[in-house]
């Protein structure tokens, strides 16, 4: 875990208010799990004390680059949307457990599941499940088709399901409405989700005795690094039933199902 | 020479840079980022008797060059901060200045007789003044009766000096500082976070599960250099002075209002390592004012009283 001015090598709209941004920086060589977070500092806005938590959503050893996808909706991501290439972005990071990925093996089905902005830390678990030679499944829901991303790339790794809130692609409604149609059908040994709190609440109770699903919780933090317990949530472990609080930021936020208070 | 070292009761500092408390949880987060005994101080988060879980989430909101928070004192409990917490501090080489607080008088004695028996902590800072908590936190502290009666109890108890914590939410914090060294504190640290709220223009709710929270960061530091000035004018024990500091020049502005140590706060959020560096900012900005050495400054400014 460091502190670093990352070089920006890239950043492009993927869709109104969605941006993709490439990072270049020693960071990346400390990011060997998907699914953790950089704590970026606004650049311009000296106003805006806090970091902003943004989930990793692809890594490159090779090129020590990594990419951020992130939604430019308040002061402090539309500052950070602002930047272009060889600016440089200050980051804490990388922060937070990730999704375990190490134990997935040739010829499982992994099925990621995610939301709207959500979505980004599951591509990194998708290309590394594909690349340890599982079949990789994947239900994304966005609010509409204009607000999609990363579909092709998806697509790129195995089967892809949409749903989107309006209908303008992909099946009507929330994604809840695909996981109970194919869940039923599927037996995944492993599942990961990343979203909005409805949607991991969904998963968590499908998959809470499954010994290898994951969710990705999102709560307002200060430090990033478990020092001002502001992230909290509540958690109950699984044999003594003994409830807990557990920061988000450093002890998630990734958390196996059955255990949040979700 | 040391220019930048200072003794306080119980406190042989080596530079006057520490972190506020609540703000860096028990030390060992950031010692992941830097050897903390560069360090002169470390303000842990606050004891309380029974474990606390504290407020509901969203417990932090941002504001134009400042924080609102309402953690509520979330910590394990003295036990566990005596088997566990403060041990692991043990391996770095610097003072613990324990934050305590309670519901009720007993609590605060109670959790200060154990607490003072920490090898490392070498002083007490008792918070009356914490705006999150229903009970117990700001309500000792907006009073001038029960604060000193609380800070008497505990200094009959207390094995190390006790600095006392005040609270900004008050109409005139004068008479509580003076009531607070009748009664025996040996210093105080001052200013805790302002009560302040947001709301959602969206939801058109109050940001916080708690509704209100504390306000710290730069936007309070005018408030706490005026209260501090004002509070060392006419007390004689030192001051701790905290609020908004984010630079060298906010360190030695807290000095010139009477200051004698600075807590840093917020600022270690948005920058993990600037306890470090302040304290490798500071000589060089010194030589620029022409001051020699800290423990010159604070002489001067009292004597300029």
């Amino acid at each position: 875990m460091k502190q670093e001015n990352m070089k920006i090598i890239e950043q492009k709209m993927l869709a109104p208010n969605i941006f993709e941004m490439t990072l270049e920086g020693l960071i990346v060589q400390e990011m060997l799990v998907p699914g953790q977070f950089l704590h970026c500092q606004p650049p311009t806005r000296s106003d805006l004390l806090l970091r902003r938590p943004i989930s990793i959503s692809s890594i490159d050893l090779k090129t020590s680059q990594c990419k951020l996808i992130y939604r430019a909706e308040g002061a402090g991501t539309k500052d950070m949307s602002q930047l272009s290439a060889n600016e440089t972005l200050d980051v804490l990071g990388p922060l937070g457990n990730g999704f375990p990925v190490e134990d997935i093996s040739e010829g499982e089905l992994v099925i990621v599941v995610g939301g709207g902005i959500g979505i980004p830390p599951l591509y990194e678990v998708a290309r590394q499940a594909r690349l340890r030679g599982a079949q990789v499944m994947a239900f994304l829901g966005f609010a509409s088709k204009d607000v999609m991303f990363y579909l092709e790339e998806f697509q790129a790794l195995g089967d892809v399901h949409v749903s989107t809130d309006d209908g303008s692609y992909g099946t009507n409604g929330h994604l809840g409405i695909i996981l109970d149609e194919i869940l039923p059908q599927i037996e995944p040994s492993a599942v990961y989700s990343c979203g909005p709190t409805p949607l991991l609440a969904k998963v968590d109770q499908y998959f809470e005795e499954h010994p290898r699903a994951y969710v990705s919780l999102e709560e307002r933090m200060a430090c990033g690094v478990g020092a001002c317990a502001a992230c909290v949530c509540q958690t109950k472990d699984k044999k003594t039933k003994k409830m807990r609080l557990k920061k988000v930021c450093d002890e998630g936020p990734v958390f196996a199902t059955g255990v949040v208070n979700i | 020479m040391n220019r930048l070292a200072v003794e306080l009761p119980g406190l042989s500092l080596k530079n006057p840079i520490m972190p506020a408390s609540g703000c860096f949880g028990f030390g060992a987060e950031y010692a992941k980022f830097y050897d903390i005994s560069q360090l002169g101080a470390i303000m842990v988060k606050a004891a309380t008797l029974e474990p606390r879980d504290g407020n509901p989430t969203p417990r932090v909101a941002e504001t134009p060059s400042g924080m609102l928070n309402a953690i509520g004192l979330q910590n394990p409990g003295i036990e566990e901060i005596m088997s566990d917490k403060l041990p692991a501090l043990e391996r770095f080489d610097v003072p613990i200045i324990a934050n305590v607080a309670g519901y009720t008088i007993d609590d605060y004695t109670s959790v200060c007789e154990r607490i003072s028996q920490a090898p490392n902590v070498k002083a007490i800072e008792l918070n009356i003044s914490c705006p999150n908590v229903k009970q117990g936190g700001i309500t000792f502290g907006t009073d001038k009766d029960v604060a000193a009666d609380l800070t008497y109890r505990v200094k009959q108890i207390a094995n190390v000096p006790v600095y006392v914590k005040l609270s900004p939410n008050v109409t005139d914090i004068v008479p509580i500082a003076k009531e607070v060294e009748a009664a025996g504190a040996d210093g105080l640290s001052m200013i805790n976070t302002l009560l302040g709220m947001r709301i959602d223009l969206k939801t058109r709710q109050p940001i916080l599960a708690n509704q209100t929270g504390g306000l710290s960061g730069p936007a309070i530091k005018p408030v706490a250099i005026r209260m501090i000035k004002q509070v060392s004018e006419v007390v004689n024990i030192p001051i701790i002075g905290m609020g908004g500091v984010y630079t060298v020049d906010d360190v030695l502005e807290m000095y010139m209002a009477g200051a004698s140590a600075v807590a840093v706060g917020t600022a270690n959020f948005t920058d993990p390592l600037i306890c470090p560096k302040l304290i490798e900012g500071l000589p060089q900005r010194m030589d620029e004012l022409g001051i020699e050495s800290l423990a010159k400054l604070i002489q001067e400014v009292k004597e300029a009283r």
